[in-house]
């Protein structure tokens, strides 16, 4: 785990999304919501522009969705992987999935990608601002419908099939802590449920989301093949 | 992957056939198929062919004929059509390979050289080995390139016939090398056949070359006449698919236009607006995103179909998020109705406008959490009188067997438990028995 610097001064953030309009309508929310804290540098409405945006303009956050033309959100971060841009403030980018898409493959298949957390559109506006935050800060995001599945993805197939390497499980404390995400609780609710810090929730939080994106692929992926067709 | 059973006519006459798996073929994906099916692993089927293959060659013809005769799964796999639209538009990830991939190919390649080593040392150089080889490596090229223009076919959406795309795909080099390879092999074969002999067998041998020009014929259009017939009754099920498709588009048109029609009039009621907007999300979200579905099949979907029911009679947003999931039936609509009844009193009462449920299922048990973060109450304080929550939540659980918590603080919120323990030996968890 690379423990980020707090940035100084605002977020910068490229956002990155094939809807014009959607686009402006989170610039417009970003911009009530966080005007002194977060600053839209770039858009991008597909994967050749995201990647280009990005290197000229080295955000600290990425808003990225999904679907996007050209290979989808997981095919920017693939490819910034292979050719590193650094942000300003020295790290590389963190990338925040934001989109409609419910479809478990879809979600899952993005956090494996190298995102750090996922959110849905219909997040608030100070919702998205504090999720931008926690991601700038290098820690990771879980909505409550993300936490369902890592929980699904963890309990179901995985578990049974026994497989053998412990990074592939979650510890108790770490499945707890996903299950008061998925039910709506807050960092601070879950810390205080628990009796342990916030930080100690962000470290467990970032743990699920390593075991997440290490945890043997072809059980993940058959999970979210099976799943679909459920 | 083929257990679907997406309505109970379709799982009545819903026969299991085997498959040949495309999603990662070694080969053909026989081995992978065929361990599917028959429900073991697929080393042992690889095992199989590969023993039955060294001694006396059963295995490898025994690949082939199956090879040939197995339809491949991939036209089985369609998905919500908002993802395959998607998919079709190259806006999703695709399967990545990577360089490990690789590494079963290259063990199939080291095995199969060692194999020639072997025949050769056993028959001597070269004698009938090399020409039959070489034909059976060129017959092996077609029926891929076969393969794979199939595989083409089924993922090309406009519909027509192409008599070139019908054989080469869209492969381009590829597809052309790999047919002019397996054309040129046959041919040096029955070549090498034919003028091995000198002037005495000379006559004998091109008899044999003529019949196997014959035989090698049959063998690589035989695969391509009985893909033919066959896709034409997967086209036709296909088209059925397509039209039934398309009504439920025009339907959903309809509904979305009409819900527009009415935000437009309603345009100045904030409440009503968000209402009729929750409710066209979750009609369109549950036909893309399939899955979502709110009827009472399972507990999950009892769930959403119960919190939607809410949000549309309070117009408030109800986020359903379930882990696990199990057949609904009788012994769990207890928990369902105490549900339900914690979120009509958050959706009342609360004043946010924002409940969250969280339902897991486990083996043994069932729990469901109603949470909300709105005004909160102090639970000691209720009046004797206030029956909805003693009764229908509280006295509910018990009498089924199982508990209720209700946890609320003034300010904070309330948050409603409920545990349900499932009767030992019921049966598990779906999620277990959907791959076969």
């Amino acid at each position: 785990m690379t423990d980020a610097p707090t940035p100084v001064g605002p977020v910068t953030i490229v956002i990155v999304d094939d809807h014009g309009m959607f686009r402006r309508g989170v610039r417009a929310e970003l911009e009530s919501a966080g005007a002194s804290e977060i600053d839209v540098r770039a858009e991008a409405a597909d994967v050749d522009e995201a990647v280009a945006a990005i290197a000229e303009h080295h955000p600290d956050v990425v808003l990225l969705d999904v679907h996007l033309p050209g290979g989808g959100g997981v095919e920017v971060m693939r490819r910034l992987a292979t050719s590193p841009t650094m942000s300003t403030s020295g790290v590389p980018p963190r990338f925040l999935a934001l989109s409609v898409s419910d479809a478990a493959e879809d979600v899952i298949g993005t956090i494996r990608g190298g995102a750090r957390g996922y959110v849905t559109k219909t997040i608030t506006g100070p919702e998205l601002v504090q999720a931008i935050q926690r991601v700038a800060t290098g820690d990771a995001v879980f909505s409550p419908r993300l936490a369902g599945f890592v929980l699904d993805a963890f309990a179901g197939t995985i578990e049974v099939s026994a497989v053998d390497e412990d990074l592939d499980r979650l510890t108790e404390r770490e499945r707890e802590v996903m299950r008061l995400i998925a039910r709506g609780y807050a960092y601070k609710e879950v810390a205080k449920e628990l009796f342990i810090s916030i930080k100690t929730v962000e470290t467990h939080m970032s743990n699920v989301l390593r075991k997440l994106q290490l945890s043997s692929r072809h059980e993940l992926t058959r999970w979210a093949s099976d799943r679909r067709l459920l | 992957m083929t257990t679907t059973a997406p309505t109970a006519a379709d799982a009545n006459r819903a026969t299991r056939r085997a498959t040949r798996n495309a999603q990662d073929p070694m080969i053909g994906g026989v081995a992978g198929g065929l361990a599917r099916h028959l429900a073991v692993p697929v080393l042992w089927v690889r095992i199989f062919f590969v023993v039955s293959g060294v001694l006396g060659g059963l295995g490898i013809a025994l690949y082939a004929g199956l090879w040939l005769v197995l339809p491949s799964d991939s036209r089985f796999d369609t998905g919500a059509p908002g993802l395959e639209s998607a998919s079709r538009a190259g806006m999703r990830p695709g399967r990545i390979r990577r360089l490990a991939d690789a590494g079963p190919a290259v063990a199939v390649a080291a095995l199969c050289f060692g194999l020639i080593l072997l025949a050769e040392a056993v028959l001597g150089q070269g004698a009938v080995f090399w020409p039959l080889f070489i034909g059976v490596v060129g017959v092996a090229l077609l029926w891929r390139q076969a393969d794979e223009a199939q595989r083409e076919r089924w993922l090309d959406t406009t519909g027509r016939i192409d008599p070139v795309r019908v054989v080469l795909g869209s492969g381009g080099w590829a597809a052309w090398a790999r047919l002019a390879a397996g054309v040129g092999m046959v041919i040096t074969a029955l070549s090498l056949f034919a003028f091995r002999g000198g002037s005495l067998a000379m006559a004998r041998d091109v008899t044999v070359a003529a019949a196997l020009g014959v035989v090698g014929i049959g063998i690589v259009v035989g695969p391509w006449v009985y893909r033919l017939a066959s896709d034409l009754t997967a086209e036709r099920a296909e088209r059925v698919r397509t039209q039934e498709r398309a009504d439920v588009a025009a339907h959903l048109h309809d509904s979305v236009l009409q819900t527009l029609a009415l935000i437009q009039k309603n345009a100045y009621d904030g409440t009503t607006v968000a209402r009729l907007a929750r409710a066209q999300e979750r009609d369109l979200r549950s036909w893309l995103y399939a899955g979502e579905s709110t009827d009472d099949s399972t507990l999950a979907s009892a769930l959403r179909g119960a919190a939607a029911a809410i949000e549309d009679a309070h117009g408030v947003t109800v986020d359903v998020v379930t882990v696990g999931d199990c057949d609904f039936d009788e012994s769990l609509r207890a928990v369902v109705s105490a549900a339900r009844e914690a979120v009509t009193n958050a959706a009342k009462h609360a004043g946010t406008g924002r409940v969250d449920v969280y339902a897991e299922v486990t083996p043994t048990a069932v729990d469901v959490f109603v949470r909300d973060r709105g005004h909160g109450f102090d639970p000691a304080d209720t009046p004797a009188d206030r029956y909805g929550v003693r009764h229908s939540i509280i006295d509910r659980m018990d009498r089924h067997g199982g508990s209720a918590e209700v946890r609320s603080t003034p300010g904070e919120g309330t948050e409603v438990r409920l545990h349900l323990p499932r009767h030992p030996g019921a049966e598990a968890p779906r999620q277990e028995d959907s791959d076969d």
